[in-house]
């Protein structure tokens, strides 16, 4: 670490100044926070390639300290995706969260551009109440849903959890891409509907390509939010094994304390993959959508 | 761009509703199929169940754009002015029907069936009197109070000192990278990682919990100096009352990202300009922060705060995983979760959500309002 240049004090004002100036104290401060923040998720990661015996006898932390004399192993990834159901579970998840992340935002888009640039009736009470409907939390729903879906066998479908998704996404997805779709420049349109384009043709072929970064957004926050759900897919969806998804899966392993407890490591990290891959890759257009949330962006 | 014939509207309207039935039919049919558990069988498991998400996957996602294609071509294969008029609904419709049959059906069944769904002979609020004086609910609804008062505030002080803090260090980028990674870890992947954490073993065995190894380490300097007798590693997740303070870290932990992400857009928004006057007037670094930044970014704090109190509120999967609502940690959503599902109540089930949607709602409609003060989507 290199030692701080103690500079004239006029430099040292606002935060323009520059990161070269950091105290010691801020940059511990940070070095803290981040550890903080980390060690739970490496202790977690570290325990995933050690032997059962070994993670349950010893803390994590023994075999960074002697990483040569630790017996490292791949089996508990190798078990949980052969014989658990987390394969089952793995798919599961993606035959839900793909649909339920297309489902939404295609209808939030459809919806958007209605009503920002059609006119009709009834307009402005319609979506007045698709965004009142932001205030209502999902549990709300789960009760009558439940019924309906228990007298029309619609529970434990895979289209029935698709639905409830798109529904529950909905209000938030629409006003987010409202609040897009409004503000594109007016001229656009209005130069194809003279050449004789239709609205379908204008959305398909103008609004949702200009859309494409505030689609993006709203869709890795609705994949994120589907692939963690746990409560709409216990409720709706439920916990055999042909359609568990991995929270549920992993849920499970929890409660069953027996054989398969040491397996937790690596079923949680398989579960973790997809989302920190999208997270990750994507993550410039999740903090956009997070901010265009938020504060103005 | 094919162009309608006024001369045989008739025809088109048949090909149109042709290819909507055709439509309908397919996604029928195979998504009936895909209930069919050995329609693979032939096939090895794993393959099996590779084919069976395919046609899932691709029958969802092209089917909701057929449906939306088809539509619109019924439409547009109407006179003239049918289309006109009905045009607009082909875009907004489809989202309208579906928020109604999955949130308003739903939220007006919830309050009509916690006021209606009560023993004969006693009035509306039965299941609200039930509620209120049932030890398990007031604890449930105590327990969300804490929840309440800690998560939000804490989320969003360790997060704007994080946001202020990394503002001025090498690295930036990557420092925030690992305080907002996180936010893609499920709540239920969250639970694992800190069960791990607040591990237990009887005193004497090695701890393999970080935390009652930490405990234990600290403990024992101070055993060694004489200043206490002995230390002994702690259940925390059975230790109540502080049991609800370490699940609230879990929550904490999964939304400081968050709080940090848009706090810290939010103060590098702020003109230098302002904290450079007020240092030139003798301010100190501590006190233009205070002053000039805080007030500056407090649309941002205010929509951090609503937004994270919101999801505290409605908190569930942590507590279910962890605890299950033992130790005296139940909030009202595992609450409404039992008494749907282990006791069959749901007139108690209802009544719990619409305590939820009563304590959501105000916090609500701050958040939008200041959403909409801000001006968002410009």
């Amino acid at each position: 670490m290199t030692t701080t240049v103690s500079k004239p004090k006029r430099e040292k004002v606002g935060r323009t100044a520059g990161p070269e100036k950091a105290s010691w104290l801020v940059r511990l401060s940070v070095f803290v926070i981040v550890a903080m923040w980390t060690i739970p998720t490496l202790g977690l990661f570290v325990n995933s390639f050690r032997t059962s015996v070994e993670s349950s006898s010893t803390g994590w932390w023994t075999s960074l300290i002697h990483p040569f004399t630790t017996e490292w192993t791949l089996d508990n990834y190798h078990r949980v995706l052969t014989s658990g159901g987390m394969f089952d579970a793995l798919i599961n998840s993606l035959i839900v969260t793909i649909p339920s992340t297309v489902i939404p935002v295609t209808l939030a888009a459809f919806a958007a551009y209605g009503f920002a640039w059609l006119r009709f009736k009834g307009r402005g009470l319609m979506f007045g109440l698709l965004v009142a409907l932001l205030v209502v939390p999902l549990q709300l729903a789960l009760v009558p849903l439940l019924q309906v879906y228990q007298s029309t066998g619609l529970t434990g479908s895979f289209v029935g959890v698709w639905l409830a998704h798109t529904g529950f996404g909905l209000p938030l997805a629409v006003f987010l891409l409202y609040g897009f779709i409004s503000q594109l420049p007016k001229d656009l349109f209005e130069s194809a509907f003279i050449d004789g384009a239709s609205p379908f043709t204008v959305f398909t072929r103008l609004v949702l390509p200009l859309s494409v970064p505030a689609l993006a957004a709203f869709a890795i926050f609705q994949f994120l939010w589907v692939w963690n759900d746990f409560l709409v897919a216990l409720v709706f969806l439920g916990t055999s094994s042909d359609v568990a998804v991995l929270t549920i899966e992993l849920a499970s392993i929890v409660g069953s304390r027996g054989e398969a407890f040491h397996l937790l490591t690596a079923a949680a990290f398989v579960s973790m993959l997809i989302p920190l891959i999208v997270f990750l890759s994507l993550q410039r257009y999740f903090v956009r959508g997070l901010l265009a949330g938020s504060v103005k962006g | 761009m094919e162009t309608i014939t006024p001369t045989r509207p008739g025809l088109k309207v048949i090909q149109a509703l042709l290819l909507a039935g055709v439509v309908v039919l397919v996604l029928w049919f195979g998504l009936g199929l895909l209930r069919q558990p050995d329609l693979f069988s032939s096939l090895p498991p794993n393959l099996s169940k590779l084919a069976q998400a395919l046609i899932a996957i691709v029958l969802g996602v092209v089917g909701i754009w057929a449906l939306f294609y088809s539509a619109n071509t019924i439409v547009e294969a109407l006179p003239g002015r049918a289309t006109e008029l009905l045009r607009p609904y082909v875009f907004v419709l489809p989202a309208v029907a579906v928020v109604t049959l999955y949130l308003i059906y739903p939220t007006v069944g919830t309050v009509v069936e916690s006021v209606t769904n009560v023993p004969e002979g006693s009035g509306p609020l039965y299941n609200y009197t039930e509620a209120f004086t049932n030890p398990e609910v007031l604890l449930a609804l105590r327990n969300n109070l804490i929840w309440l008062l800690l998560a939000p505030a804490a989320s969003v002080l360790i997060g704007l000192v994080f946001a202020a803090l990394v503002d001025r260090i090498k690295r930036e980028s990557l420092a925030k990278s690992f305080v907002f990674m996180p936010l893609a870890v499920s709540f239920v992947g969250a639970a694992v990682i800190w069960k791990f954490v607040y591990a237990w073993k009887p005193p004497g065995q090695p701890q393999i919990g970080i935390l009652n190894a930490a405990w234990v380490w600290v403990g024992g300097f101070f055993v060694n100096l004489g200043w206490i007798e002995q230390v002994e590693p702690i259940a925390w997740l059975q230790l109540i009352p502080w049991n609800t303070v370490a699940l609230i870290a879990i929550m904490v932990w999964l939304q400081v990202g968050f709080a940090m992400v848009v706090l810290s857009a939010a103060i590098k928004g702020v003109p230098a300009e302002l904290t450079e006057a007020a240092r030139i007037d003798g301010a100190s670094e501590f006190q233009s922060f205070i002053r000039i930044v805080v007030p500056s970014i407090w649309g941002a704090l205010l929509t951090v705060y609503t937004t994270i109190a919101i999801a505290v509120l409605k908190v569930f999967d942590i507590i279910f995983v962890t605890t299950g609502g033992n130790f005296d940690t139940s909030v009202v959503a595992v609450r409404m979760y039992q008494e749907m599902f282990r006791f069959r109540n749901f007139a108690q089930a209802t009544t719990m959500a619409v305590i939820l949607l009563i304590a959501v709602i105000p916090i609500m409609v701050i958040n939008i309002r200041n959403l909409r003060r801000q001006g968002i989507g410009k």
